[in-house]
Parts: structure tokens; C-alpha cells; sequence
């Protein structure tokens, strides 16, 4: 079995991230990832709030500089889903969709992925008028009015995105003012393109073949609108990739992975980073941290259990 | 380099309709950030079922008929054709494996 001091499971922000220190810490890295390095990372317009980097960068160049430098430090890449990771003795074996391999500690930074909104025709849609990324599918609707779900920074920095192609947003929020950071939130209230109903739910999407209306209604007043619409973008939080953990991983109520300040898990040997652990804020910076926390205490973990830890 | 067919209005009946091998299509596009994110796994699909498998691959942007046949308004959306028939359709990025899974009870 192909065996590797750090396996990283994710290549997103906090995967990358420790791939590069774990590399730089001179462990022998691994970072898998199914998808795509960059992760969800990959899905931003412009990058403008990465510390260092004024000028704004795509998620693409951001996440394909990410990796240069990890590999640059010496961390290998695999393509591969990953089924499982459990502990064997005191190492674990990850199952990848090319054959287990074999670490000393593990990195779980799977990050998350969009949350769905539970409404009625939203699942018979999808792909149809209903989507969960603006920039895939805001160009399909140039010109055309669009409805945005959600009050996060997300919400407020797609609703910003799609107001450029649109004809007119009509962003929805379920309480009475956004919860995205301050200045973001305030570009939409200003922006004459978007009109945002707060206290309103999205309750039905309807149409034919296409998404064609969506059934609004305001929480205070009770009063049900249908609104014609060409598209719905739902940006309503997201769900923590937690498929492949061992059962005994303690998790909160939102199903994200807790960690002490050192992003170990409840298992010893075994750390999370980024989207998927439990925390107050998630943006590319905070991921990015976690992970380089992670892999630095990692290297110390794998020294202890070597008996070479630096008392 | 796509190893992949690039389909056109033009070609799409003969490379897809009349193919006698069933046929994964992709409707993609440059500035599409998923697309590109499953487009590495397109191109692996392709060489590993050469012969079993045509893969194909649709530039919304440059033929937007062929998006507009088939009411393609989400992007990346796969296909699969079998006996000129669509058989199944999934909007989305997927993993390899997911991917996979699409065509293989039609080989």
C-alpha cells in the first residue's frame, strides 16, 4: 500500500493550504481531491478580500497559484473520490477510488456543498431556471428579471454578479436585514438594479418546461404574490462533506466536524480545516489558516508518535 | 487539448444521433468555472472507453442552436445518447466516478 506521512482529503482553501505547510514541514504530502483543486474557491467572480492581494483575482488564478505553490513545496496531487478514512492501529487508510494508501495523520478538509431550499418545484427545476451558481448560469438569463434566495455574503455577492447581466434581481430574505459582512451588504441595498424584500419567503417555483414564477410570500403581512420570473439563484448556506468519516468524529448540530484550536478532531491523529469544521466564519482566508494549522500540529502529532517530539 | 469531439449543428446528427456507440455530451463553456472543473475528467473518459464510448463536447457560446434543441440553460449539463435517443441528462459538476455512472448500464 502506497503510504504517506499527511493525507489531505479536499483541495480546496484549507486543503491547499495544508498541503503547503505539511510539504514545507518536510512530511512526505498527499492532497485527493474528486472534483477539482480550488474547490468552491474556484466559483468566485473576484477574489478582493484575500489579505495581500488588492487587486482582485478570479477564483481560477487564485486556486491554480495555490496549487503551484504546494506542489513547489513538494506536495503530491492525486484525482480521486475518497469512500473512506478509517483508523488502522495507529495509522489510518484512506480508500480512494484508485486503491487504499496508508498516512500517519490525516487532514479532512472536504469543505461543503450548497444547501437546497426545501421549496416546492425546486428539485423538479434544477438545471431548468433553478441554480446554485451564478456565474455558471447567470449568462442563460441576460436581460431577464432573476430571483436571489438567501441574505449571507454569498447571496449579496452573486445578487452584485447577476445584477450586471440582469434585467432587474429581486433578492429574498427571511429576516429583516442581511446577514453578510457590513459593506457588502450595503452595495446591494444601493444597487438601483436589485430590490431586496426582506421577512419575505420563497414558498413555490413554478413554470413548464422552464422555471416561469415563484410564489412569494411576506412573513409579517401574510401576503402571497406570485412573481413572474426566469430564474432562481439559491444561495441559502451549505451542508458539511462529512460522508467519508469515520462514525466516532464528533460533529455539532449542523453536522460540521468540531476541533479544538489546534483543528483536532475528536479522533487522535485525525484533523479538519476549513468549510467542513465548525466555525464562526468561512471565508477563503479563514480556510486557508485552518489548514496551515492543521498540518503544522499534524507534524507534531507524527513526531510524538515517533518519539521525536522537541520537549 | 480535448480529447473529446467537438460537436456543431452541422456534425451533431452524424457524430451523435446516427453513432452507433452510445455518446456522453458536454455543454460547457469558457467562462464556466464548474465546466471546467469536470472538463480533465471528460477527457480521461474519453481515452479510457475509446471504442465503447464517443465523447462529445458542445461550446454553448458558439452553438447556441444546439443548446437552445435541447433547453440547455444550466451549464455544465451532460448527456447521454444511445440509438439517437437521449437517455439520460444531469446538470452539474460530478466527480469522475459519478460520472461514470451515467453511461455505464448503457454500454
Amino acid at each position: 500500500m502506497e503510504s504517506y506521512d499527511l493525507v489531505i482529503v479536499g483541495a480546496g482553501a484549507a486543503g491547499l493550504g495544508a498541503a503547503q505547510y505539511g510539504a514545507r514541514a518536510n512530511l512526505k504530502t498527499l492532497v485527493i481531491e474528486e472534483m477539482a483543486h480550488g474547490g468552491q474557491a474556484l466559483l468566485i467572480d473576484k477574489l478582493e478580500n484575500y489579505p495581500g492581494i488588492p487587486e482582485p483575482v478570479d477564483g481560477y488564478t487564485w486556486s491554480e497559484t495555490m496549487r503551484t505553490q504546494a506542489v513547489d513545496f513538494g506536495a503530491a496531487v492525486m484525482s480521486s473520490s475518497v469512500a473512506s478514512v478509517r483508523k488502522d492501529g495507529e495509522r489510518f487508510v484512506v480508500e480512494t477510488g484508485d486503491g487504499p494508501i496508508a498516512a500517519k495523520a490525516v487532514v479532512i478538509a472536504t469543505g461543503a456543498k450548497h444547501r437546497h431550499l426545501g421549496a416546492k418545484g425546486e428539485e423538479e427545476f434544477a438545471g431548468r431556471g433553478v441554480s446554485y451558481c451564478a456565474t455558471c448560469d447567470g449568462p442563460f438569463f441576460r436581460g431577464k428579471r432573476m430571483i436571489v434566495v438567501g441574505g449571507g455574503d454569498s447571496a449579496c455577492d452573486e445578487a452584485m454578479f447577476l445584477s450586471k447581466l440582469a434585467d432587474k434581481v429581486v433578492m429574498v430574505h427571511r429576516k429583516d436585514r442581511f446577514r453578510a459582512q457590513k459593506a457588502v451588504a450595503a452595495r446591494v441595498l444601493s444597487n438601483p438594479k436589485i430590490e431586496v424584500r426582506f421577512e419575505t419567503v420563497l414558498d413555490e417555483i413554478k413554470g413548464t418546461k422552464a422555471v416561469e414564477a415563484a410564489v412569494l410570500r411576506n412573513l409579517r403581512s401574510g401576503e402571497v404574490e406570485e412573481v413572474p420570473t426566469s430564474a432562481v439563484f439559491v444561495f441559502v448556506g451549505s451542508i458539511p462533506q462529512v460522508d467519508a468519516l469515520p462514525p466516532e468524529v464528533a460533529k455539532d448540530d449542523s453536522g460540521s466536524i468540531v476541533t479544538n484550536d489546534r483543528m483536532e478532531t475528536s479522533v487522535p491523529g485525525l484533523f479538519a480545516a476549513g468549510d467542513v469544521r465548525a466555525t464562526p466564519f468561512r471565508q477563503v482566508v479563514t480556510a486557508v489558516s485552518d489548514g496551515a494549522i492543521a498540518a503544522h500540529c499534524a507534524a507534531q502529532y507524527i513526531d510524538e508518535l515517533e518519539g521525536k517530539a522537541y520537549l | 487539448m480535448s480529447a473529446g469531439i467537438e460537436l456543431t449543428s452541422k456534425n451533431f446528427a452524424a457524430e451523435v444521433e446516427q453513432s452507433p456507440i452510445p455518446v456522453l455530451v458536454d455543454f460547457w463553456a469558457e467562462w464556466c468555472m464548474p465546466c471546467r472543473m469536470i472538463g480533465p475528467h471528460i477527457d480521461d473518459l474519453a481515452k479510457t472507453y475509446a471504442g465503447r464510448l464517443k465523447v462529445g463536447k458542445v461550446n454553448v457560446d458558439n452553438e447556441a442552436e444546439l443548446a437552445g434543441r435541447f433547453n440547455i440553460i444550466s451549464i455544465p449539463t451532460l448527456m447521454v445518447f444511445k440509438d439517437g435517443k437521449v437517455v439520460r441528462q444531469q446538470p452539474g459538476a460530478l466527480p469522475k466516478q459519478a460520472i461514470e455512472k451515467l453511461f455505464a448500464d448503457q454500454l
